[in-house]
């Protein structure tokens, strides 16, 4: 690991003054500390956010407020989260290990980088980690990657569970910098690879994510995660989709739908939701799921299993129709 | 003086000193860098106090061995994906592999050496002996230290959530049956 300084302010603005090009905000380490081992990462200074007042898990009138810096599992077992939006809960529950989401805070959830093995690995060449070295995923081992959203300069997955959830929920991020706050839709957050997959969110150097908020959505309460993957547990996923439903008489009147794990950004299906409100079966409206994939040699078979895994989705929170 | 007040100024003086390797004596909170670029944090540890002068690369993992000779914390993978290194801060099981020491300031620590009273193992420890819930014992401490932390949560009701509550514990040898049934003995 590279020698950096090491800083625990214990308040926002003391943090943003310390932040800029060149430092790393620290809150689980679950992903900073492990890709600064691989020098993956190798910020020259440290600065520990885990001191700051960014906690808090809040249902107000306009939807849920979480702290940036709350932990997986916190937010996974409140209460209000498990009642109104068991996607999100869900997601959570899925993600990891129990000690990991002991330690990992949503702020860095969302910031996570992605699991393909040639951007962790410092002997290969990647575009993403070293802009204009190539990518030897669109070739190579491509089993795990992206099948939506890819393009030739890179093909990796974003791999959080719950940013898919929250996407489906058009949920924004609260963000503040040394110029003052702002707010951000998760979706527009994101950014697609291009040529630029080094850019990967809208976040600027030394601006901070304080909170995500989620608004108010009563029929999120019929809601689920379903989560694919090589083995039963503590892995990532191969598909994965965040569902929720409005059901009234019996009809679907409206829907959330959106993929984990084959997308490289959490990827929203507008498309499937549009079917379902005019009244679609699930079979067909779920065949939508994979409009505009892009496989490679070793992950064609992602494009059957995501419509499967929606349809799955689906059926889970509304029965077959 | 605390960190939060350190100036950016001040932030790259301290490493540029740090970085031509001169020591300049400074009192300094704990969790605060130093002059010379090491961080002082001040722990318990099974009860014990610990006061430590640490490189800030060091993690939590790597002190408990190398630093208090707690040796019963393994180091299996050292990325996050095996558990062995499971310890408790203040009553939480997580990864000491991937904390840095730093960060450990003002913190409450249990090891797998912490569980014991004197002679007398703690009954999840007596349930892995009795249940044989083990075979090389790699990942024996880390696997206790999730049990312990599993009965604790509350998660054991069922066969199926133990081994979902157990899951970030990886045992090559495959004793997860035996593990589990060490679960339930201990949670009786
Ligand atoms: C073995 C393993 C398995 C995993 N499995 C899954 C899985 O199945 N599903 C899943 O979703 N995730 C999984 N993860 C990823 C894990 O969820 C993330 O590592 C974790 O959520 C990151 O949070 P953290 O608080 O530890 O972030 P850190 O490691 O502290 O930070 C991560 C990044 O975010 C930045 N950052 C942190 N907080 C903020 C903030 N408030 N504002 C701005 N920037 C910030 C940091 O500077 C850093 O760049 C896994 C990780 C491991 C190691
Ligand atoms: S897919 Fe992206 S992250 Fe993986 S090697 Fe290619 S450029 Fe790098």
């Amino acid at each position: 690991m590279r020698a950096f300084d090491f800083a625990a302010p214990r308040g926002i603005a003391g943090a943003l003054r310390l932040a800029g090009d060149g430092s790393a905000f620290l809150a689980g380490g679950t992903t900073l500390v492990d890709l600064m081992k691989l020098n993956v990462l190798a910020p020259e200074h440290v600065i520990d956010i885990n001191r700051l007042p960014l906690r808090g898990i809040r249902l107000g009138p306009d939807g849920l407020h979480i702290g940036a810096l709350e932990r997986m599992d916190d937010i996974a077992r409140h209460g209000a989260v498990a009642a109104q939006y068991p996607l999100i809960s869900q997601a959570l529950l899925l993600s990891a290990s129990p000690q990991i989401r002991n330690m990992a805070s949503i702020g860095g959830n969302l910031m996570q980088r992605t699991r393909c093995g040639y951007f962790r690995d410092m002997a290969t060449s990647c575009n993403k980690r070293s802009p204009g070295s190539g990518c030897p995923a669109q070739t190579g081992d491509n089993r795990g990657h992206a099948v939506l959203g890819t393009s030739a300069s890179c093909a990796a997955t974003h791999a959080s569970d719950v940013a898919v959830a929250l996407v489906a929920l058009d949920a924004s991020v609260r963000l503040r910098g040394r110029d003052g706050e702002r707010s951000v839709r998760l979706a527009d957050f994101y950014l697609l690879p291009g040529d630029t997959p080094h850019v990967e969110n809208r976040l600027r150097p030394g601006e901070l994510i304080t909170e995500v908020i989620v608004p108010r959505l009563q029929w999120a309460r019929h809601s689920t995660y379903v989560k694919v993957r090589d083995r039963q547990s503590y892995e990532f996923a191969l598909a994965s989709a965040a569902v929720a439903v409005d059901l009234r008489g019996g009809k679907v009147r409206d829907a959330r739908v959106a993929v984990g794990g084959v997308g490289t950004v959490p990827w929203r299906l507008p498309a499937v939701e549009a079917a379902l409100r005019a009244g679609q079966s699930f079979e067909r409206a779920s065949a939508l799921a994979a409009e505009g994939a892009r496989p490679l040699a070793g992950n064609s078979f992602k494009v059957e299993l995501v419509q499967r895994t929606v349809l799955r989705a689906l059926m889970e929170v509304a029965g077959s129709r | 003086m605390t960190s939060g007040d350190l100036s950016r100024r001040r932030f790259f003086a301290q490493a540029a000193v740090a970085s031509v390797g001169m020591t300049v004596p400074m009192s300094v909170e704990p969790g605060a860098p130093e002059a010379d670029g090491l961080v002082e944090v001040a722990f318990t540890v099974n009860g014990k106090g610990e006061r430590l002068r640490v490189d800030p690369r060091i993690t939590l993992l790597d002190a408990l061995r190398e630093r208090l000779e707690l040796t019963g914390t393994k180091k299996g993978c050292d990325r996050g994906q095996c558990g062995a290194c499971t310890v408790h801060v203040d009553g939480r099981r997580v990864l000491s592999c991937l904390t840095l020491v730093a960060t450990m300031d003002g913190k409450r620590l249990t090891t797998i050496e912490g569980l014991a009273k004197g002679d007398r193992l703690h009954p999840v420890q007596q349930a892995f002996i009795d249940c044989d819930g083990f075979q090389c014992g790699f990942c024996t401490p880390g696997q206790i230290m999730s049990a312990v932390a599993v009965l604790r949560e509350g998660h054991a009701k069922s066969d199926e959530e133990i081994r979902e509550a157990m899951s970030g514990n990886i045992c090559r040898c495959g004793a997860y049956p035996n593990i589990v049934e060490a679960v339930k003995q201990a949670r009786s």
